[in-house]
């Protein structure tokens, strides 16, 4: 056994950090998502290592709870426990009581009485996160809930995009598809427009949610959703982008009514390389995953010089070791764990 | 002879056109005077000082779920007339949504014989429209109307098939009863859960457009006007609405209109926010069919009642359990427990100099009467005003006094409410019903 010299445990009291869920991202202040990102950086460096494990969240217990299939997200939280020495245990729907109509305030607290510290949670329906957070003290991480929210993505995307590009302040970042349904652009709306980017939403106007245009609110009401500019042409909306995110297109939304067919969108919304001509030339693609190629975004394009899709991945392990350690409320980050 | 004498109270009867100060004196259960000082002509009575305070006839419920029988855990009649009778309702309208629904002779029968032994006031049923609220066959409307039915209505749902609603209207005109409609289009709203707006969008929520309530109370009505069939139209809740209802009315279709005391207050904001915007909320007591609207919404309503448009204020009260609403929100039932907090959310509107006194009044008394033709009903003489002969029935009114909602406090099951913590201004005093009081806070002084 190889003793590696232990660094000296450093204070990472987090400059700004109030939360003791992760819901949206729409109650986070601007230094609190550096706070993340500052944290990430450091998780990324650990991730990085040779050997990917630190002690850091030792006795703390994770409980994935899925009631929605889920790989990458799953694994991505199961990860990054695992690198910070948490117990992690994931539970989906075909394994749990949760089928026999058990409600979810009473798993919840199941959980919570077998000493979970952190839930996280994937739901097919909005808010279903903001329901069981009000109902256990263990913190609440939305891994997804219906149609509303997806902040662990959005984090991931902020901390991707500001990587590589640094300030975000007057970039201009674009997301293409089905705005009215997806999670994460609900998510990316409220972190980049905090972060000060010029958020561009563009999908066919069946799939574009209402209320968003300033004036279809009270004024009143004017910051009750994000700052965004709202195109139905995808031509327009890429012009002069900085970073452009495809997002995926479920197949139900033909059999819905909102499109004629895949065939359709792929003509007048795909992500193609010669759309993206008309973005900034060292403009950066995105897609939250998992991809549809050929539908909401041309295979070469996806895996093309642009891409950075592969990051985002590796992106998302270390923000979520970042977040599972700021609710830990623990404030030392040790060195390489020795083996 | 028992005589009951509510002395010195502002009376209010807008059936009569009176308000002003007098007593009410009831004897044997019926409205025996009504004048300055008629109080003081009588003997051996028991009497009450109703100084200060306005006396009115007891309102009429048009559109209350009482759930019994088949939903006993959410409201039973004995509760949900008590929560009436502390509304102030000596009336209620009880809807066909239960379990049997009431679809036949025996199921009304079964409901007015619970209601004899347990009602703490008037009860009155509405039968289905269609058999077993499926849409599908017309329920026995003839039989319905012999066992005592006041209206038909498949409300929860509306009767979507535009043919089968075409043959409702026609064939209930044998027996003049209405068809109340809960407009909304099935497939408009399909999965929604409050109304399609900014709000929804924010909380990530399927929405319900006003369009799928316009579409369908713009059908109803050519199709009353078609038929010559009496449509109701329940809880209207959007401006486009309205506008539809005061066109058909204007050119004299059989056409009548309700309005909630929450659709006439809250917006869809309750559903998502509480003090700012930014955090939010998913508050399944503000999940209601149709969901509560915007802010134009709530002024073309306002407007609608006051002018008549709106014939009636009905309280949609909407018992539910707990575990009926403590799930997520798409899972959750939608409906507000109204009957107790009716009276002083409709004040709200008199304050906000919406609408006067009198006119709320009419709205929840003799309007509703009207709206159903109870009052050129056999039976039914007097209902909804203190005319002489009329039903000893009578509410006890502090249009000012304030105080806060607490569920735990209503006689009903149902403590789903949105007002919950919240300071109220217009309060129930006590209720007479049939001569007796069956509500008193305490504050009305026996002489």
């Amino acid at each position: 056994m190889t003793a590696e010299t232990p660094t000296r445990p450093r204070n990472t009291q987090p400059a700004a950090w109030r939360h003791t869920d992760i819901l949206d991202l729409d109650d986070f202040d601007v230094d609190e998502i550096e706070t993340v990102l500052t944290l990430a950086d450091r998780m990324r460096e650990v991730l990085d290592r040779r050997i990917a494990r630190v002690p850091a969240l030792r006795g703390y217990t994770v409980v994935n709870l899925f009631y929605e299939p889920s790989t990458r997200t799953r694994a991505s939280f199961e990860l990054a426990g695992k690198v910070l020495g948490a117990d992690v245990i994931t539970i989906t729907t075909a394994t749990s009581s949760v089928v026999k109509g058990e409600s979810l305030i009473d798993t919840v607290r199941t959980m919570r009485a077998m000493r979970a510290d952190a839930i996280v949670m994937r739901h097919s329906m909005a808010g279903a996160a903001y329901l069981a957070a009000e109902h256990t003290d263990a913190s609440i991480i939305n891994a997804g809930d219906g149609s509303h929210a997806h902040p662990t993505q959005a984090l991931l995307d902020l901390y991707t995009i500001r990587k590589r590009v640094g300030d975000l302040r007057g970039k201009r970042v674009v997301m293409v598809g089905d705005i009215a349904h997806s999670r994460v652009a609900r998510s990316d709306m409220w972190g980049l427009t905090a972060l000060g980017a010029e958020v561009v939403v563009c999908g066919p106007p069946t799939l574009l949610p209402r209320g968003l245009r300033p004036g279809d609110r009270p004024s009143h009401a004017e910051s009750a959703l994000p700052p965004v500019i709202i195109e139905t042409e995808i031509d327009r909306a890429i012009e002069g982008a900085d970073v452009v995110m495809a997002l995926r297109l479920q197949s139900e939304r033909q059999q819905g009514g909102l499109l004629p067919s895949l065939h359709e969108y792929s003509q007048f919304y795909q992500v193609t390389a010669e759309r993206l001509k008309r973005a900034k030339p060292h403009h950066l693609l995105m897609h939250p995953g998992p991809k549809n190629e050929g539908v909401e975004i041309a295979a070469t394009v996806a895996s093309g010089s642009a891409s950075i899709i592969e990051e985002q991945v590796t992106n998302g392990v270390a923000v979520r070791m970042a977040l599972l350690y700021l609710l830990s409320g623990r404030t030392d980050l040790p060195g390489e764990e020795t083996r | 002879m028992a005589t009951l004498a509510i002395h010195n109270g502002r009376v209010i009867d807008p059936a009569l056109g009176r308000d002003g100060i007098a007593d009410v004196v009831i004897v044997d259960g019926r409205i025996a005077r009504v004048g300055p000082n008629e109080g003081d002509m009588v003997v051996e009575a028991e009497r009450i000082d109703a100084t200060g305070l306005v006396v009115v006839p007891g309102f009429v419920d048009l559109h209350t779920h009482l759930r019994e029988p088949g939903f006993e855990g959410k409201e039973t009649i004995r509760t949900g007339t008590t929560a009436a009778a502390r509304g102030g309702y000596t009336t209620v309208c009880a809807m066909a949504n239960t379990r049997p629904p009431m679809d036949s002779r025996a199921a009304i029968e079964s409901v007015l014989r619970e209601a004899e032994k347990s009602g703490v006031v008037r009860v009155l049923p509405i039968g289905c429209i269609t058999r077993g609220r499926e849409g599908a066959e017309l329920a026995p409307a003839g039989e319905l109307a012999g066992a005592g039915v006041v209206a038909l209505s498949d409300d929860g749902d509306a009767v979507s098939d535009p043919s089968l609603m075409r043959h409702a209207l026609e064939y209930a005109t044998r027996w003049s009863l209405p068809v109340a409609q809960h407009c909304e289009d099935p497939a408009l709203v399909r999965d929604g859960q409050m109304h399609e707006g900014w709000v929804a969008t924010r909380l990530g929520l399927r929405g319900r457009p006003a369009s799928a309530e316009e579409t369908f109370v713009a059908r109803d009505i050519a199709l009353a006007e078609l038929t010559g069939g009496h449509l109701h139209i329940c809880h209207v809740s959007t401006a486009g609405s309205v506008a539809l209802i005061a066109a058909a009315k204007a050119r004299g279709a059989h056409v009548t209109a309700e309005v909630t005391p929450h659709h006439l207050t809250l917006t869809h904001e309750e559903v998502g926010f509480g003090d700012d915007y930014r955090s939010i909320h998913y508050h399944t007591n503000a999940k209601v069919n149709p969901p509560l609207r915007e802010e134009v919404d709530i002024a073309a309503l306002r407007t609608a009642l006051r002018s008549g448009i709106i014939d009636a204020v009905a309280t949609d009260h909407a018992p539910h359990g707990q575990g009926d609403k403590e799930i997520e929100f798409d899972l959750a039932a939608p409906g507000l427990t109204m009957l107790e907090t009716s009276f002083a959310l409709c004040m709200k509107l008199v304050h906000d100099g919406d609408i006067d006194l009198p006119t709320l009044i009419e709205r929840m008394t003799i309007g509703p009467v009207r709206a159903w033709g109870l009052d050129i009903r056999a039976g039914f003489d007097g209902l909804g005003t203190l005319a002489p002969g009329a039903p000893g029935d009578v509410a006890i009114l502090d249009p000012n006094a304030e105080w806060t909602v607490d569920p735990a406090a209503f006689a009903s099951k149902g403590k789903n409410t949105p007002l919950a913590g919240r300071m109220l201004r217009g309060l129930v005093v006590a209720t007479v019903f049939g001569g007796a009081l069956v509500h008193d806070t305490g504050r009305v002084v026996a002489l």
